[in-house]
C-alpha cells in the first residue's frame, strides 16, 4: 500500500531565515561568556555572608551599577526581574495598589495598544482590586496624544501606563510629553520598553518615565531576566514577598548568571544603537515599500516613521494570519502575526482593533522584524517569496 | 522527497502514523485541525483540547518535524455540526463524522496540505488503500477488524484516494501502541471514545435541545394505526428500537418503531413489527469513480459499529440504490449510511433515507411485520 521508494528524491534543506526578532533574539556570544563563570564557579548566592556570596554579590551590584548608568539613573533605582512581563506586573500592581494605600487613588489610564503584560494586569486591578481602568484613544497610527493624556487625568489616578515601542505595530508614542502631563500633576507613570532596548535610548531622565520595564531577550540577552526601574520616591509595593532581596521589593535570590548576561548584552546594544538602527531602518524601509507595492488590498499598521528601527507590520484583506504564517514557514522564512496562535484559535488582536480595523483586515496581520544577523539578500527573497503566499492564503479564505 | 502531511490528533494514532511515515524516508509535516466546540467546552472537545495539541506538539519536536495548527472552527460550525442540526431537525440520525472526513479533514485540510506542498496527507484511520498501476485506487478494511474505520471513509473519491495514505491499515491496534512505546512517543490520555468530539462529553440529546428546541416538545406516542398511547417527552430522547423509557404498561414490551415528525408523534409497536429487510439510499458515493449499474451481492453496514449483514444491493437510475437484506434489520436508521463490501472491499454508501419505510410498507402484504408507518 505504501508509495515505492524511487520516487523519495535526496534530502535537502532549505535556508531558514528568521524575522521575528520582537518575538526574541539569538544570545549574543558575549554576553553567554560573560555568563558561563556564574553557573559553576561563582555560583554563590549574593545574600551569603562568605566570600563566594561576596563575588556574586559584587558581579551583581556591579551588573546593577551598569544598568543603571545605561539607564542614566541610579543602581537603587533598578530591580532586577524574571523579564518583560514580570517588570510590567510590578509596576502596575506595585504602583497602583500603593497610589492607593498612600493618596486613596484609584483610577488607572492606560493605552489600548499595551502589550497583555499591562492590558491584563490592569484588567485584574479593576475586576479584583476595585480599580477603574480608563483607555486613552489612539489614532490611526496607535499614537497615543499627550493632549489626552491630561484631559483624562484625575486627582485619584493612580497610574497612567502607555508603551514606548509597540511590540505589535511598532509605533514609538511621545514618552517624555506624556511624562510632563503626569509629572505636573504628580502622578506616576510607567512605560513598558520591552521592544525597545535595542533600538532607542532608554536614558529615564529625557524619557520622563517614573517606571521604565525592559526584558533582556529583546536586545540579545538571555530569556527569563529583566529590570524594572523605579525612580527614587515613587512608591511601590512588592508584588512578590520573601527575602528583603532587591531592597524588600522583589523577593528571590538573584539570577547572577542571567543579570549578568543581561547586562553584558544591553552594554553592547546601547553601545552599537546608532550604527544598527540605521542599517535596520534602511532594510525596513525596503520590506515595507516592497510589500506595499508588491501586494494588493495591504497595509501598514502602526507609523511610518515613528516606529521602531527592525520593526514593519501589516495587514492584509481576507487573509487568515496564521495560514500565512504556516506557509511562509513552510518556505523558510519565520515571521509572527497579531492574531498568531499556536492553537489555531485566531481572535482579531484587540490592538488592530483598537486602530480602527475590521476583523476582516485585523486577522490578516504580518509582523516582520529584523536584526543583527538579516541581510540584504534575506529581503530580496522574502519579498519574492511573499506574493504567491498570500495569493495561496486568499484562495483558502475565498473557498 | 516525497512530501506528507499528517493530519494529527496528540492520539497514538496518528503519532505512530506520522513516525513510521518518517522510517519510510517521507518528509513529514505535522498539522492539527482545530474543530469548533461550545463556547466554554474547549477543553473537553474529543479531538482537539489544548492537551491534545501540547501532546501533538510534544510528538513532532521528538520526531523534529514541523507542526501546524489550522483552524477550521467556523468550517467546521457551518458544515459539521449543521449538518447533524439538520438531520435531527429533519427526523434523521445523522452521522456528522461523514461530514467531517469528507468536507473537513479531506477536503479544507487537504487542500492546505497540497498548498504546502505535500504529495500526500496520511491520517491514523484503520484502513487499507491499495494502489495498483493504471487501475482506480481500492480502498479495504483493515487488519484489525475492531478498530476499522472504512466505514466512516466511504466518502472518499479517486481524487482525494490519490493523495491519501493510510499507514496503519496493515496493523493491529496492539502492534500501533507497541510501536508508540518503543519509539517513546507521548500519547494523550484521554480514553477512547466514539461520542462526537463537539459533544465534549455531554449527551448529545442536552446539545440538541439547546440548539434545536423545538426536538424537544412533547407529543403523542401512537402506535400504527394511528391510536395514542401515551406522551413522549420529545423526538430528541428516543432512537428506533429503543425499549426503554417509553413509560406506557404493556402486555409485550414496546418498541420505537419510527418517528413521525409532522406530527410530533414517536411510533411504536411490539418487536414483531419491529425491523426492515429492506432500505432506500440517497446518491451513492462510488469509490472507484464510476457507478454500478448491476444489481449485485454485498455485505451491507448500516452504521459505524453494526455488523455487515448479507444483501443485495439493485442501483437505481437516479443514482441510488435499493438494499434488500436477507435476514430483517432491526435498526435501519435514516440519516446512518449504507456501506457495501464485496469481501473486504469498500465499494461505496448513501445515506439511508425516509423512503426506506416507504418501501417497506408497500411489501408489507409480504413481510407484515416489517411495516413501518411513514414518518
Amino acid at each position: 500500500m505504501s508509495v515505492s521508494s524511487d520516487i523519495i528524491a535526496p534530502m535537502t534543506s532549505p535556508k531558514r531565515i528568521y524575522l521575528d526578532y520582537a518575538a526574541t533574539t539569538p544570545l549574543d556570544p558575549r554576553a553567554l561568556d560573560a555568563m558561563l563563570p556564574y553557573f559553576s564557579e561563582e555560583f554563590g548566592n549574593p545574600s551569603s555572608v562568605h566570600g563566594y556570596g561576596q563575588r556574586a554579590e559584587a558581579a551583581l551590584e556591579n551588573a546593577r551599577q551598569k544598568m543603571a548608568k545605561l539607564l542614566n539613573t541610579q543602581s537603587e533605582e533598578i530591580i532586577f526581574t524574571s523579564g518583560g512581563t514580570e517588570g510590567d506586573n510590578l509596576a502596575l500592581r506595585g504602583a497602583a495598589l500603593a497610589a492607593r494605600e498612600h493618596r486613596g487613588a484609584s483610577h488607572i489610564l492606560i493605552s489600548p495598544v499595551e502589550h497583555d503584560a499591562v492590558a491584563k494586569t490592569a484588567a485584574q486591578l479593576a475586576d479584583q482590586f476595585g480599580f477603574t481602568v480608563e483607555h486613552l484613544p489612539v489614532d490611526e497610527f496607535g499614537i497615543v496624544n499627550p493632549e489626552e493624556v491630561t484631559r483624562r487625568l484625575r486627582p485619584d489616578t493612580a497610574l497612567v501606563s502607555v508603551i514606548l515601542g509597540n511590540n505589535e505595530i511598532g509605533t514609538i508614542n511621545p514618552i517624555s510629553e506624556i511624562a510632563a502631563t503626569c509629572r505636573e500633576r504628580g502622578v506616576p507613570l510607567h512605560s513598558d520598553a520591552v521592544q525597545s532596548g535595542a533600538y532607542l535610548s532608554l536614558d529615564v531622565q529625557k524619557l520622563g518615565v517614573d517606571l521604565l520595564s525592559i526584558g533582556a531577550h529583546k536586545f540579545y540577552g538571555p530569556k527569563g531576566v529583566g529590570a524594572l526601574y523605579v525612580r527614587s520616591g515613587s512608591p511601590l509595593r512588592p508584588t512578590q514577598t520573601g527575602g528583603g532581596h532587591e531592597s524588600g521589593r522583589r523577593a528571590g535570590t538573584p539570577n547572577v548568571a542571567y543579570i549578568v548576561g543581561m547586562v553584558t548584552a544591553f552594554e553592547i546594544a546601547q553601545a552599537e544603537l546608532d550604527q544598527r538602527i540605521s542599517r535596520l531602518i534602511d532594510l525596513r524601509t525596503r520590506v515595507i515599500h516592497g510589500v506595499l507595492s508588491r501586494i494588493p488590498d495591504s497595509r501598514l499598521t502602526g507609523h511610518p516613521q515613528a516606529r521602531l528601527a527592525n520593526h514593519a507590520s501589516f495587514v492584509f484583506k481576507a487573509v487568515d494570519g496564521n495560514a500565512l504564517l504556516m506557509l511562509l514557514d513552510d518556505a523558510g522564512f519565520a515571521c509572527s502575526s497579531g492574531s498568531a496562535c499556536k492553537t489555531g484559535d485566531p481572535q482579531p488582536s484587540e490592538v488592530l482593533l483598537a486602530l480602527g480595523l475590521s476583523p476582516d483586515w485585523a486577522l490578516g496581520s504580518l509582523r516582520v522584524t529584523l536584526g543583527a544577523q538579516t541581510t540584504d539578500e534575506d529581503i530580496e527573497s522574502f519579498l519574492a517569496a511573499l506574493p504567491p503566499l498570500i495569493e495561496k492564503a486568499r484562495a483558502w479564505e475565498a473557498a | 522527497m516525497t512530501k506528507v502531511v499528517v493530519a494529527m490528533s496528540g492520539g497514538v494514532d496518528s503519532s505512530v502514523a506520522a513516525a513510521l511515515l518518517q522510517q519510510q524516508g517521507y518528509e513529514v509535516f505535522g498539522m492539527m485541525l482545530r474543530l469548533w466546540s461550545e463556547p466554554g467546552r474547549e477543553a473537553s472537545n474529543r479531538c482537539c483540547t489544548p492537551a491534545a495539541m501540547s501532546v501533538a506538539r510534544r510528538v513532532a519536536g521528538q520526531l523534529g518535524i514541523p507542526f501546524y495548527a489550522v483552524n477550521a472552527q467556523e468550517r467546521f460550525r457551518n458544515v459539521v455540526v449543521q449538518y447533524f442540526l439538520d438531520g435531527y431537525a429533519g427526523g434523521h440520525t445523522p452521522n456528522p463524522c461523514l461530514a467531517c472526513n469528507r468536507q473537513i479533514r479531506w477536503e479544507f485540510l487537504l487542500e492546505r496540505a497540497l498548498a504546502l506542498g505535500a504529495d500526500y496527507m496520511a491520517t491514523g484511520h484503520y484502513v487499507r488503500l491499495v494502489r495498483e498501476a493504471g487501475r482506480p485506487l481500492r480502498l479495504f478494511e483493515a487488519v484489525d477488524a475492531h478498530k476499522d474505520q472504512s466505514y466512516v471513509l466511504h466518502v472518499l473519491d479517486q481524487k482525494k484516494l490519490q493523495h491519501a495514505l493510510f499507514p496503519l491499515g496493515d496493523l493491529t491496534k496492539p502492534e500501533v501502541r507497541q510501536i508508540a512505546a518503543d519509539l517513546k512517543l507521548p500519547a494523550a490520555t484521554s480514553k477512547e471514545s466514539q461520542d462526537l468530539c463537539f459533544l465534549a462529553g455531554q449527551d448529545y440529546r442536552d446539545f440538541l435541545q439547546r440548539y434545536q428546541p423545538q426536538m424537544a416538545e412533547p407529543g403523542p406516542i401512537l402506535d400504527r394505526a394511528g391510536n395514542q398511547l401515551g406522551n413522549h417527552n420529545g423526538l430528541v430522547n428516543f432512537t428506533i428500537g429503543q425499549r426503554k423509557g417509553l413509560g406506557i404498561a404493556a402486555a409485550e414490551p414496546l418498541f420505537v418503531l419510527g418517528k413521525d415528525h409532522m406530527r410530533n408523534a414517536l411510533i411504536v409497536g411490539f418487536a414483531d413489527e419491529l425491523g426492515s429487510r429492506e432500505l432506500v439510499t440517497g446518491p451513492v458515493s462510488w469509490l472507484a469513480g464510476f457507478a454500478r449499474t448491476k444489481p449485485f451481492d454485498a455485505n451491507v453496514k448500516i452504521r459505524y459499529s453494526a455488523k455487515k449483514a448479507a444483501a443485495r444491493v439493485t442501483p437505481l437510475p437516479d443514482g441510488s440504490v435499493h438494499v434488500e437484506f436477507r435476514d430483517p434489520m432491526r435498526d435501519i436508521t435514516p440519516g446512518q449510511a449504507a456501506v457495501f463490501y464485496v469481501d473486504c472491499e469498500v465499494l461505496g454508501g448513501g445515506l439511508i433515507t425516509d423512503k426506506s419505510k416507504l418501501s417497506a410498507r408497500v411489501e408489507s402484504k409480504l413481510l407484515p411485520s416489517d411495516a413501518i408507518p411513514v414518518a
